[in-house]
């Protein structure tokens, strides 16, 4: 019986996807020289993982691959390598090696194949640098690729391994002898026993193993076995094995002169002659931060996945409810079957429990869709990590309310206009080391990424205690560039405001990481696209805040429902400034084209609903007798003429663009109390079809 | 484009049509395009759209458009009726699917048809333009045009007609 293996391809590249960013997270997470277990191992079992899948699936490149990268974990997390910048840094680009492998395969494409190889090798070279490689810095670069010479070249005729038990090996249970009988099985076996560890016979503990051993296994063998034999033993030991060539001289390995083996090697002969041929292809050992060309933020712009992880508490709950609900509903059913008015109070309390389920039910279902920011939050301390690298600055990356939830939606969204932000605060924001030291601050910046709820909103804000605005320079510049009359007078929020205008970019010099034309505006537009504003603070010499409120969820508003002759129209209350009645003459009427009315010294357009959108049956067409609803979108007021207003509620927003297609002047469309259809105003929209 | 309508003469296939009435003439659309058949209720109507768009409809929480037929083919226009029905029809709209109300006089008839039975449809002029049509059947009752919903319903298209407007 065969099984369709395909059906679960989604779920494990999704899974991958998912080991993929917590590897990442991890290693950035990982300091250099001090290894934290726990982080190391969260790695490693994310690469297991990917390994094991990958394989189950006959993914082989993917397998192979991270199997070379689990091996160099493996080795750190055993504290037999010890964690340097490089090594992360090249785990770093192995990852996102891996993610182009994984996603190509996703697309049913090949692999890049010389990518992959280059990355392969960049770790195999790393791999075969000794655990405690401290070696002469010339030595250490030239010794592994002899080796990885050596493997392509010559045949492994044997293998060195270099065993030192820790003391309390023998009290595990593990008995040296039986596991060099067992490597004897495998090929001609040299043991040398090294003494020198042995303390004094009055302080020698006799359950304790002071010995440590050099084993030469000759022979055609694989390392597998091999390691098997010291598989259970891993943790309380410190254990090389090294191939042996054909070249290499047996003699070198002696007890004790383990260390100088591989200096000793890289001045032999033959060794010398291969180091020569390796030396040819330099750019392979290039440093792993310049092979990593792609920024970051290209992968996740494609990875718009379309199934959503649940908590299954959030599940539980929505499960609950329903139960509730159905009781409810069968317990309104029997009041019904034989109702009489002395019934009444119970019908009323059964609606008043559905009425709760119901809402309660609704709250749930949104909550599915909310999941923690921390998903775009994460992606930056990448960003972060690589640019500050680049500018040669060093910056310290804070989250804050990681676990903020936020809809599915404004997540996917919200990712790109907050990579602009961060790289704006991280190369225009913070200044160079040496500038900070010199005006007194600390030399490494700080940017925070923080998110919280206030009200029915969500507040994700980017702050950098960097040199932040200049007022006067901002100025200038809109001067300058004609968005700007010299005499104007701004508050300090409108001045900073300028920096949203299109077209306006005050760096000095462009670079390519920020500043290149496409700006602020376009963060703005995307931001108040899904419904939100965007604002922000500055202190010269002090740094910046830009905070961006959005609402908690896309798909609920608060309305209020119009009435315009027969039609019901439901007004975004958020974008609602007031309503009034006019009285005649606060009227303006501009060569019988344009109305306008005087509201608080301002001239505020009208735009007569009725006529707009040709709704026949209005109650009146008299300005005076209507309303007014004044309203304002994208910095626009008006003035909407209607007959009557209805009601506030939460009107869940339908597409409907779906079935037919946009309209101007309206945004969506939602169904109302009685079932019937209602469509929600698109403020800006309005006005454009009114200017029309 | 047209020969594309036209059935190939060695078409055995038998399809099921359902067969509706507009201004006393017999029309028909392909059983499995049409999703339900429901009686007509008001509608909301969407502002500065052609007028044979009467609106949206909640169907089942999903706003779908609703069409008049008679007013898209230049028919006389009734007063809608109890037995007006409201066809809700999924429809391809380039590769896009779609749902769609559209307003007929009465349903008739499922009837089950031999694609190779089917004739090309002639040029009726103006009014019924022939791209819509999948060609025509002929009863024994009479004639029945078979309309190629996929292209009559064609939104593109009709934004293209409200533009001229």
């Amino acid at each position: 019986m065969s099984i369709d293996m395909a059906q679960f391809h989604q779920v494990f590249f999704e899974e991958s996807f998912e080991g993929l960013d917590i590897m990442e997270s991890g290693l950035l997470n990982l300091s250099p020289g001090e290894p934290d277990s726990e982080a190391i191992n969260s790695i490693f079992r994310a690469a297991h993982s990917i390994k094991g899948g990958s394989g189950t699936f006959g993914f082989t490149e993917i397998s192979d691959f991270t199997h070379v990268m689990e091996t160099l974990m493996d080795e750190m997390r055993d504290g037999r390598r010890q964690i340097t910048q490089a090594a992360v840094n090249l785990l770093l680009g192995s990852v996102d090696c891996l993610r182009e492998m994984l996603f190509a395969v996703k697309e049913g494409q090949a692999i890049d194949a010389e990518r992959v190889a280059e990355h392969k090798h960049a770790l195999d070279l790393e791999q075969q640098k000794s655990g405690s490689s401290q070696q002469d810095k010339s030595l250490s670069a030239h010794e592994p690729l002899s080796n990885q010479a050596h493997q392509s070249d010559s045949k492994v005729i044997g293998w060195h391994i270099a065993f030192s038990p820790h003391t309390d090996l023998l009290k595990t249970g593990n008995d040296p002898v039986r596991m060099f009988r067992e490597l004897s099985v495998l090929g001609e076996l040299e043991v040398t026993a090294d003494f020198r560890g042995v303390p004094d016979f009055y302080q020698l503990d006799p359950e304790e193993c002071h010995l440590s051993w050099n084993l030469v296994l000759k022979g055609d063998i694989d390392r597998a076995p091999i390691d098997e034999a010291f598989a259970w033993v891993e943790d309380d030991c410190d254990l090389a094995i090294q191939p042996l060539y054909q070249a290499d001289d047996l003699s070198l390995l002696v007890p004790g002169a383990e260390n100088q083996v591989s200096a000793n090697r890289a001045q032999h002969p033959a060794a010398e002659h291969v180091v020569q041929a390796g030396v040819s292809k330099p750019a392979e050992i290039s440093t792993p931060v310049v092979i990593k060309e792609k920024a970051p933020g290209d992968e996740a712009k494609n990875k718009g996945s379309t199934s959503i992880r649940v908590d299954t508490s959030k599940i539980d709950t929505l499960i609950n409810m329903v139960g509730e609900l159905v009781i409810t509903q069968s317990m309104l059913s029997l009041i019904g079957e034989h109702f009489d008015m002395s019934k009444q109070d119970q019908l009323k309390n059964g609606l008043a429990q559905l009425e709760r389920h119901t809402r309660e039910l609704q709250e749930s279902v949104m909550n599915i869709r909310m999941m923690p920011i921390n998903s775009v939050f994460s992606r930056f301390s990448r960003l972060v990590h690589d640019l500050s690298n680049k500018l040669g600055k060093k910056i310290d990356l804070k989250l804050i309310g990681e676990h903020t939830e936020v809809d599915k939606t404004v997540v996917e969204l919200i990712s790109d206009p907050l990579v602009h932000l961060v790289r704006n605060s991280l190369d225009h924001g913070i200044e160079m080391p040496d500038e900070r030291v010199a005006v007194g601050k600390p030399e490494t910046g700080t940017v925070t990424l923080e998110a919280y709820h206030r009200g029915g909103n969500i507040v994700i804000e980017v702050s950098d205690d960097g040199k932040g605005l200049d007022k006067d320079r901002l100025r200038a510049k809109a001067i300058e560039k004609g968005l700007l009359d010299e005499d104007a007078i701004l508050t300090d929020k409108q001045t900073f405001e300028l920096i949203f205008m299109p077209g306006f970019s005050t760096a000095e010099q462009l670079t390519d990481i920020s500043g290149r034309g496409v700006g602020m505006d376009v963060v703005r537009r995307n931001i108040q696209a899904l419904g939100g504003n965007i604002e922000i603070i500055s202190e010269l010499g002090k740094g910046s805040t830009i905070s961006i409120h959005l609402p908690l969820t896309l798909a609920i508003l608060d309305g209020q429902s119009i009435a315009v002759g027969d039609e019901t129209y439901i007004v975004p209350l958020g974008s609602i400034i007031e309503s009034l009645h006019i009285k005649e003459e606060r009227i303006n009427r501009v060569a019988d084209k344009g109305e306008t009315f005087l509201l608080r010294s301002e001239y505020l357009p009208i735009i007569r609903m009725h006529e707009i959108f040709k709704v026949p049956n209005v109650k009146t067409t008299k300005l005076s007798e209507g309303l007014l609803v004044v309203v304002e979108g994208q910095g626009v007021r008006c003035g909407l003429f209607v007959d009557d207003l209805l009601g506030q509620q939460q009107v869940v927003i339908k597409s409907l663009e779906a079935n037919y297609r946009r309209i101007e002047g309206v945004s969506g469309a939602t169904i109302l109390g009685d079932g019937s259809v209602a469509l929600i105003l698109d403020i800006p929209g309005l006005v454009r079809l009114a200017n029309q | 484009m047209k020969s594309e309508n036209q059935p190939s003469p060695n078409d055995k296939e038998v399809n099921q049509f359902l067969t509706f009435e507009l201004a006393g003439d017999s029309y028909a659309v392909e059983i499995l395009k049409v999703q339900e058949i429901r009686g007509w209720e008001p509608v909301r109507k969407i502002p500065n759209t052609p007028g044979f768009i009467k609106g949206a409809l909640n169907l089942r929480g999903t706003i779908v458009p609703v069409l008049d037929l008679r007013e898209r083919f230049g028919l006389e226009n009734v007063e809608y009726t109890p037995v007006t029905v409201v066809i809700v029809l999924s429809i391809n709209n380039n590769d896009h699917p779609m749902v769609l109300g559209v307003i007929a006089d009465t349903v008739s008839d499922v009837l089950d048809l031999n694609l190779a039975d089917i004739k090309p449809a002639p040029n009726f002029g103006v009014n019924i333009d022939t791209r819509y049509m999948r060609g025509i059947y002929v009863a024994k009752q009479g004639m029945i045009m078979l309309l190629d919903v996929d292209k009559l319903l064609d939104v593109d298209d009709l934004t293209k007609i409200e533009s001229l407007l």
